[in-house]
């Protein structure tokens, strides 16, 4: 059995098991119950999740990243310092990149979100992670679905003509996907390997490819 | 993570009402509120999400400023056309901070209220007085490197971490804000935040469940712009020292001058006398260099971060300097 079995069966059994057992230790939703932290109700939340929509229950602590990898089951999306630090938990929300461990699921609500397994699978890859891929872009690996997501979210920052410090033209909004712009832009994904050289060299093929 | 309630009322005036609950906290972007929360150095009880309200516009004022609503984000107000223009330094500031993730999730108004990020702050084993009152500073005596020299107490030490509200303070921004009952006010940037005193608890000027709607920047002053940030790390790290620089040169004379510090203080550091020191000077190395001193007069350091004195006043000439040839073009 693959450890993506053991976990999936486990999930599994939450979903089964969860809304019942929530409801018998029901407490009255926020509004009713002021004060009453000790054990809160939980949330009913609607959220689209690479493409499917998902109506789930959460407790209002539950992160967007323990929300996807515990609940969903998608483990792509990798947990590192669970602080905004390290970027190995980016994923797009409404298309934009953000660090999925500093969203709390329930804020969350009616929001799109795309990750990693939403980008590409083993039988067509998204180009990022073809260029990934093709420049070796990665040594352990943990880091690289944060990099790819981050890396989409990147070139779409620049297709919509967003500044960064290493812009140096403000008045430009039509700048050009160079080394030093993807090094600043990327500085929220840190690498332990530090396969930075080849994360560079395969972000700008990519965007290559896309703009070509 | 302590437990919590969760609401996201639908306008404004429900945002204010719901706040008026226990232990009720407003969160926007969330970025630094729930990274707190995990630590639990915050514990609220009740989480009040004002992250969707209506807020998000950037509009030009009747006399030529900007009204920033308190919930754009980071991102959206560095690239806004009109703040590339007329604030570049506003932008710089923004686009010098965090990380493209962050920034992407960041609020004006959260910006402006993000804890300081003391290590002994974040760290709930040690004595805080910022976190536990009366419990002592362990900066003091401790390692400091990242701390304070203008402005602190015996009390606390620690800094501001905001790149934009050095920015902003230096365009002599206000805030709007919006209480129950009570209506709305204007604060001046340079009177929201505190200096630590005996109560570094308290850090700004704000009521109970005062609600920041936005933030005014006046027309932007004439001449070069400048934000000069020096770090450990060339990007997405907090500022050692950081300089927000106008100047207005006419002819080889200075007109006018303003400077802003980041990284030096519990809160965005106007250095007013250093700008009284540059009007009517010719603009040229030695009247900037004059200018770092004065800013840096009253510095005062506690061990690690001693370095901070120089770098602070030797970045202020350079941000000067940067400015003046930047308005000659």
């Amino acid at each position: 059995m693959t450890r993506r079995g053991v976990l999936g069966t486990g999930i599994a059994l939450t979903v089964l098991r969860g809304p019942e057992a929530m409801a018998k230790e029901h407490v009255p939703p926020s509004p009713a119950s002021p004060g009453a932290t000790a054990n809160p109700a939980p949330i009913d939340v609607g959220m689209t999740v690479n493409g499917e929509r998902h109506d789930l229950r959460f407790d209002s602590r539950t992160t967007l990243l323990d929300a996807l990898r515990d609940h969903l089951g998608l483990t792509g999306t990798k947990k590192g310092c669970d602080h905004g630090q390290c970027g190995a938990c980016t994923v797009l929300v409404d298309g934009v990149r953000r660090n999925a461990c500093l969203n709390l699921a329930v804020a969350c609500d009616g929001q799109e979100i795309v990750t990693i397994e939403g980008l590409g699978d083993e039988q067509k890859l998204h180009p990022m992670q073809a260029a990934f891929v093709a420049h070796d872009g990665f040594q352990c690996g943990y880091c690289t679905p944060g990099q790819i997501c981050s890396a989409v979210g990147m070139l779409a920052e620049i297709k919509r003509g967003l500044p960064s410090a290493a812009t140096s033209d403000l008045t430009v909004t039509s700048m050009q996907v160079a080394e030093a712009e993807i090094r600043e832009r990327m500085s929220g994904n840190i690498c332990r390997c530090a396969a930075y050289p080849n994360i560079v060299a395969a972000i700008l093929e990519a965007a290559e490819k896309a703009s070509g | 993570m302590r437990a919590f309630t969760y609401e996201r009322p639908a306008d404004a005036g429900a945002a204010l009402q719901a706040i008026a609950r226990p232990g009720a906290k407003y969160i926007a972007g969330g970025t630094n509120l729930l990274d707190l929360m995990k630590v639990e150095v915050e514990t609220p009880a009740h989480l009040v999400d004002v992250s969707r309200l209506p807020l998000a516009q950037i509009d030009e004022t009747e006399n030529g400023g900007l009204r920033i609503g308190a919930t754009v984000t980071n991102s959206d107000l560095a690239a806004h056309r009109l703040v590339r223009e007329r604030y570049p330094m506003l932008a710089r500031a923004l686009l010098n901070g965090a990380s493209g993730q962050l920034r992407n999730q960041a609020t004006t108004a959260g910006n402006l209220l993000q804890r300081t990020r003391c290590y002994y702050f974040y760290d709930t084993s040690k004595p805080c007085n910022k976190r536990t009152p009366g419990s002592g500073c362990s900066a003091l005596n401790g390692y400091n490197r990242i701390h304070a020299v203008l402005g602190a107490s015996d009390a606390c030490i620690a800094t501001h971490p905001s790149d934009m509200a050095v920015a902003m303070t230096a365009f002599d921004a206000e805030v709007e804000t919006q209480t129950a009952g009570r209506g709305s006010r204007q604060i001046k940037l340079a009177d929201l935040h505190r200096l630590p005193g005996t109560t570094p608890q308290t850090e700004t000027a704000l009521e109970s469940g005062e609600l920041i709607t936005a933030v005014r920047l006046p027309p932007p002053p004439a001449g070069g712009q400048v934000y000069r940030k020096v770090r450990d790390r060339a990007s997405y790290d907090f500022a050692l020292v950081s300089v927000a620089a106008l100047i207005d040169i006419d002819g080889d004379r200075i007109r006018a001058a303003r400077i802003a510090l980041g990284g030096v203080a519990h809160k965005p550091w106007r250095a007013l006398d250093a700008e009284r020191t540059l009007v009517g000077k010719p603009a040229n190395a030695n009247a900037f260099a004059a200018a770092g001193a004065a800013a840096m007069a009253g510095a005062r350091g506690y061990g690690h971060n001693d370095f901070k004195i120089a770098l602070a006043s030797r970045t202020v000439a350079r941000a000067l300097a940067d400015a003046a040839r930047q308005q000659k073009g």
